[in-house]
């Protein structure tokens, strides 16, 4: 039920909400685990000084942005990623440096049960006082290279995780409350060449068994019960894919995008021909993400400072539209979707968000409000946008 | 005597002078009064009636002087003296004729009373010549009479002969098969012996004849049915039946079925003719004849397969129609006008005349003509699509004209029938088909044509053999020059071959074919057919081909070479500012173009091939700037960044950066013009880098550099990003040299941004990254717009690279400078 004051709200002006970090930053994640707040954690990169997570609570009542502060003396952070079943747990991959060799590692930490408690301080106090992240476990991966990104079972219990470290793909079993974690099993690409991941995701169909990898300009499905690929999108995109998405309605659709500016989407069971290809960016697009419940709103950002949302109505799940139960409908109501049913929406670019002064490296829909997404840019700059109202009203009703 | 009286001086003029005047003095004037009214009444006017001595004597008096009186006077008694010479002269001459005339009237008189003695003697002799005829006449009465009964008599005995003998006659004549003499025997004499059947002599003659004229008949259509005989035998058989009261109906049939048989042979022969022509094409489509001569087309290198070359069939489309028209057009006419004269315009004579026989006959007539033309347009028809090589193209028109020409004589012969209109049919299908025909030659010219420069481009380039394969934006320099000239020679024989076929098309319209002047080809054959479905459709299709170009070499961009993209849009560009209307302008002009439909306006033509044009260039900007691309994220990526040596060089791919965008430069400007730039700064357009650079550089880069707090650089670089605008990276380009390398510069710093931003540096990974930078900048700035673009982005990337950076320490500014003039 939406409550009368939000509606008020949506009838205003479709505010973007930003918000500075001091940092630069690239890792974006929302708290998955947590289905009532707003939350996104965001990661800085920084080689000078000691590297933080930031705690993003957005208060959609009254539009406000409440900062907390976690200290990640680790290193600086190229990927973050909440754990599905425990909100306070998270993984980060941070480049480490020792004896001028950059390595980056990953960890599993744990939020201090404080910061929340800890009010939400303004961000100049928070710089004074930041509670420090509790380390669980290192994914131990010395022997692997570089983990490009770690990976939680989607909708999962926690306990496994994948990371992705050069040409290894491995999978780990988190024990005694996470706090250790063996490899239960790994795959490795073979193949002529330094080949190296750049980016996964962990399919949420399909029981949690399938895994889609990137690396350079191929799209690679692998089983995870026998840890061997399933099948592969050679050339997917003309040069390097950047990132991947499922669609989460839809179990053999996935969404690429890469650097040559475009977004294509795939039927892994026809590899040959993408099902659909857009080419709205001006330069490469670095995040692709499907909405969580709506799968025909995507989102996108690039390194032209831009994001888009786009409404893929043709390829989603809903492609008439939302499905009404027919013992619901009254007369009345069968002949307004009599008439809705001859507009039907069509694929286009939502809208076009151009906050960002510099290049959008994530963007992430929050994991509580289907209608709310965050996007983040090297400079620091966080902004978050609601899905525009008209079109929301159109899919929900 | 009479030299005397005329004056010495005298000339024909003046005698008639004199002699008007004398005779006008005796009144003889057949003016009468009008001279002399018009005359003066002046008394002193000596010529005048009213001349008074006195009145005029006094007048002299008073008026002159005694000189002048003299001289007056002497005057006057010359012309008094010459008058009367004058007079003397006409009373002799008159006097001699009228003495002549008498002579002659005496003697007449003696003549004419000679001449009365004769007629007198003749007039009696004439009497007594009557006299004797008629009595001559009264004698010779009686006999007369007689000889004429005799000669009736001879008369009736001769005619009661020939019917007596008229059973024997026929017999002979059926022996000597003179049928015709027959006949007309028989005919002459059946009325008499219809007459006279009730007498029990005539009517054995009348049966005997039957009998005969039975067997006759008989024979007749036996060689009817044979069939052996000529069309002129038979048409005589059929007439000769048709005396002999066959009836007509029958006749028809059995003329039209022989005749069928005839053209069934003439169709078959042609079928024949069809069957054994496909063998006979593959066969010679292999060899493929080269005839450059009566070939429009002569392609620039000899491509395998030509479609402008005929398949050398067994025979041309010529000989096979003009077959079909010898055969069988020609003995339909033949059949049809015979057949007419036997059984439609035969003079109407008794009883046949009420069967309306014309009607009939002309209906059987109207259903065999057309189920024959059925199958002769079906065979035509056939032959016309195996006509598929479009090398010749009089060759098709003038069968088609003879074809149609041809059914005109049908028609002539036998109006309202539906058979020229089919005929007229076929041509117009034939004449769509043929411009589809050329369409897809036109489109496979230009695709051979297109091959022809591809290979032309590439050629260089393998010849120059160290150029890379990776290094596609180094077209090497053997290349380039030919760049324009590959432009000009394309679109001239694109241009060419455009005109050719135009031409040959133009000649179904020619004013000497006879189909020419039919609707469909003065209307739509021009409108819809040529310019549309031809011309149009063309240039649509250069427009599409174009844009393939760019959605098929999307990904990886290698297939198509960069110098292809470049040359099509400056060919779609040259398209959209002039081809286009002066291609349509001539199409219009040569077939005069009466837009009865509505034809697509040069301005959607033009607006789609600058699109094409729009779109290829913005490929080509993308393309090379992804291979500049690739070669700074390959150097960047595979390099250690942090355990890198002090910086003493440039880095090759700089160099090779700077090599390939100098290249790309030359390249595009053989196209493209020079295009707008911003204004220089002042030290920029001076070419001096080291005053640019360390004047402004150090002012630029060096807050970056310092490890202050990151509030500072982050206000810095927003301050700075407040006020440029957002560039976009692969955006749209004009049509100028300087737009086109802006936008492939753009890409290529921009991918370095992004790549420096993923790697971690050392102090002299930054430094590299702070020499590389300002060696591009000395060198790239020329190439742009906006220099500003330039400097802007080199800053982004030192900015980051000082940020990615575990220990920033800049190299000073002036080591910078020394090492980049240095290599």
């Amino acid at each position: 039920m939406i409550s009368s004051s939000r509606q008020r709200f949506w009838a205003s002006v479709e505010l973007s909400i930003i918000s500075n970090f001091r940092y630069q930053a690239r890792a974006l994640t929302a708290q998955t685990a947590e289905t009532d707040a707003i939350r996104f954690l965001v990661g800085t990169q920084s080689l000078k000084f000691d590297n933080q997570i930031h705690i993003i609570d957005f208060d959609d009542e009254n539009n406000v942005i409440n900062k907390s502060v976690l200290l990640h003396d680790a290193g600086e952070i190229w990927h973050i990623s909440g754990s599905p079943a425990d909100k306070a747990v998270l993984t980060t991959c941070y480049s480490k440096t020792s004896e001028s060799r950059v390595l980056t590692c990953a960890a599993v930490w744990r939020m201090p049960p404080e910061w929340e408690s800890g009010s939400h301080e303004s961000p100049d106090d928070s710089s004074n006082n930041p509670q420090t992240l509790e380390l669980l476990c290192h994914l131990d991966n010395t022997a692997h290279g570089s983990v490009a990104c770690v990976l939680w079972e989607p909708m999962g219990d926690g306990k496994r995780v994948i990371s992705l470290a050069e040409n290894h793909m491995l999978l780990w079993d988190l024990q005694e409350s996470s706090t250790k974690a063996t490899i239960s099993s790994s795959a490795t690409l073979e193949g002529k060449g330094q080949l190296k991941f750049t980016a996964g995701k962990w399919s949420p169909h399909h029981n949690n068994t399938q895994l889609a990898t990137a690396n350079d300009t191929a799209i690679r499905g692998w089983d995870l019960r026998s840890m061997s690929q399933i099948y592969c999108i050679e050339n997917a995109h003309g040069q390097l894919v950047r990132d991947l998405d499922f669609n989460p309605n839809k179990q053999y659709y996935l969404a690429s995008c890469g650097d040559d500016c475009k977004v294509k989407f795939w039927d892994v069971r026809h590899i040959n021909e993408p099902v659909k290809c857009l080419e709205e960016h001006s330069h490469w697009v670095w995040s692709v993400r499907y909405n969580h419940s709506h799968d025909q709103l995507l989102l996108t950002g690039s390194s032209d400072s831009r994001v888009i949302l786009s409404n893929m109505v043709s390829i989603s799940s809903e492609p008439f539209g939302h499905l009404v139960d027919d013992d619901e409908l009254s007369d009345n109501e069968e002949s307004q979707q009599e008439d809705k049913g001859k507009e039907p929406l069509q694929d286009s670019i939502i809208a076009t968000y151009e906050e960002h002064e510099d290049s959008v490296y994530a963007v992430e829909w929050s994991a509580a409000d289907p209608w709310l997404f965050a996007s983040l840019s090297y400079d620091g700059r966080l902004v978050i946008n609601r899905v525009p109202r008209a079109l929301k009203y159109r899919i929900l009703l | 005597m009479s030299s005397a009286t005329t004056p010495p001086d005298s000339d024909p003029s003046q005698r008639r002078r004199v002699h008007s005047m004398l005779k006008h003095y005796y009144g003889l004037n057949e003016e009468g009064k009008v001279t002399e009214q018009a005359e003066s009444l002046d008394p002193c006017d000596i010529n005048g009636p009213h001349f008074d001595p006195e009145v005029y004597l006094n007048k002299l008096r008073m008026e002159c002087s005694l000189g002048e009186l003299m001289d007056h006077e002497s005057c006057m008694v010359k012309q008094i003296r010459s008058l009367d010479s004058d007079m003397q002269t006409l009373v002799y001459e008159n006097y001699n004729k009228f003495i002549s005339a008498t002579d002659t009237i005496r003697k007449m008189k003696n003549d004419f009373k000679k001449m009365e003695d004769e007629m007198d003697c003749l007039s009696a002799n004439m009497a007594a010549i009557t006299e004797f005829s008629a009595h001559i006449s009264g004698t010779l009465q009686d006999q007369h009479a007689q000889i004429t009964k005799l000669s009736g008599v001879h008369t009736l005995l001769r005619k009661l002969q020939f019917l007596f003998e008229l059973p024997a006659r026929l017999n002979k004549c059926l022996e000597l098969q003179a049928y015709a003499q027959a006949v007309s025997a028989h005919r002459r004499a059946r009325c008499v012996l219809q007459q006279y059947s009730h007498m029990p002599s005539f009517r054995g003659i009348q049966d005997d004849c039957h009998v005969i004229m039975e067997q006759l008949a008989q024979q007749l259509r036996q060689k009817f049915r044979d069939g052996g005989s000529s069309a002129k035998d038979l048409s005589e058989c059929v007439e000769l039946l048709l005396q002999l009261d066959e009836p007509a109906e029958e006749l028809c049939d059995k003329f039209l079925s022989h005749a069928q048989s005839r053209f069934e042979a003439d169709l078959q022969g042609l079928e024949a003719e069809l069957k054994d022509s496909p063998v006979t094409d593959t066969g010679g489509g292999l060899v493929q004849k080269t005839n450059p001569g009566s070939n429009p087309v002569s392609p620039s290198s000899s491509s395998t397969t030509n479609p402008f070359l005929s398949p050398t069939a067994g025979t041309d489309i010529l000989e096979f129609i003009d077959r079909g028209c010898n055969e069988f057009v020609s003995s339909l006419c033949l059949v049809i006008a015979s057949y007419q004269e036997l059984f439609i315009n035969r003079p109407q004579e008794g009883e046949l005349a009420s069967k309306n026989i014309p009607e009939m006959a002309n209906g059987k007539l109207h259903v065999f003509v057309d189920t024959l033309a059925a199958r002769y347009f079906s065979l035509v028809e056939r032959r016309i699509q195996e006509e598929k090589g479009v090398s010749d193209n009089s060759l098709l028109v003038r069968a088609l004209d003879r074809f149609h020409r041809r059914l005109q004589a049908i028609s002539k012969l036998l109006p309202g029938s539906a058979v020229p209109s089919q005929g007229t049919e076929i041509v117009v299908r034939a004449a769509r088909e043929r411009i589809k025909q050329y369409l897809s030659a036109l489109q496979t010219f230009y695709h051979d044509s297109l091959t022809d420069v591809r290979q032309a481009l590439a050629a260089p380039r393998q010849s120059a053999g160290g150029a890379s394969v990776s290094g596609g934006g180094a077209t090497s320099k053997d290349a380039t020059p030919s760049l324009p000239e590959l432009l000009t020679s394309l679109s001239n024989f694109i241009l060419n071959q455009l005109k050719s076929v135009l031409a040959s098309v133009h000649l179904f319209t020619a004013k000497d074919i006879t189909f020419s002047n039919k609707p469909y080809f003065k209307g739509e054959f021009c409108s819809q057919g040529v310019r549309e479905g031809l011309v149009v459709s063309f240039i649509k299709f250069i427009c599409q081909s174009s844009r393939q170009y760019c959605e098929s070499a999307g990904d990886r961009g290698g297939s198509t070479p960069p110098a292809l993209l470049l040359l099509l849009s400056r060919l779609c560009l040259d398209y959209e500012t002039s081809t286009i209307s002066y291609i349509l302008t001539l199409t219009d002009e040569q077939f005069l173009v009466q837009h009865h439909t509505p034809v697509t306006p040069v301005t959607a033509l033009c607006a789609e091939a600058r699109e094409a044009a729009q779109k290829l260039l913005n490929h080509y900007v993308k393309v090379q700037g992804l291979i500049i691309s690739q070669m700074l994220r390959k150097s960047v990526e595979t390099r250690d960044w942090v355990n890198t040596i002090e910086p003493r060089n440039v880095r090759a791919v700089m160099k090779r950066v700077v090599e390939d965008t100098t290249s790309i430069d030359v390249q595009v400007g053989l196209l493209y013009e020079e295009g707008v730039r911003k204004a220089h700064s002042s030290d920029s357009s001076k070419r001096t880098f080291s005053v640019y650079s360390s004047s402004r550089q150090q002012i630029r880069y060096a807050p970056s550099y310092t490890p202050s707090a990151p509030m500072d650089t982050n206000l810095l670089s927003n301050i700075h990003k407040l006020f440029s605008e957002r560039i976009d990276i692969f955006s749209p380009v004009e049509f100028n040299k300087v737009s086109v390398l802006t936008g492939i510069i753009k890409i290529s710093l921009k991918t370095f941004l992004e790549c420096v931003r993923l790697r971690t540096f050392g102090r002299y990974g930054l430094q590299q990254i702070q020499v590389d930078c300002h060696y591009l900048q000395m060198y790239l700035w020329r190439f742009v717009s906006d220099e500003n673009l330039v400097h802007f982005l080199l800053d982004e990337i030192v900015g980051s690279a000082a940020h990615r950076c575990l220990d920033p320490s800049p190299m000073e500014q002036s080591v910078i400078e020394v090492i980049c003039e240095r290599g």
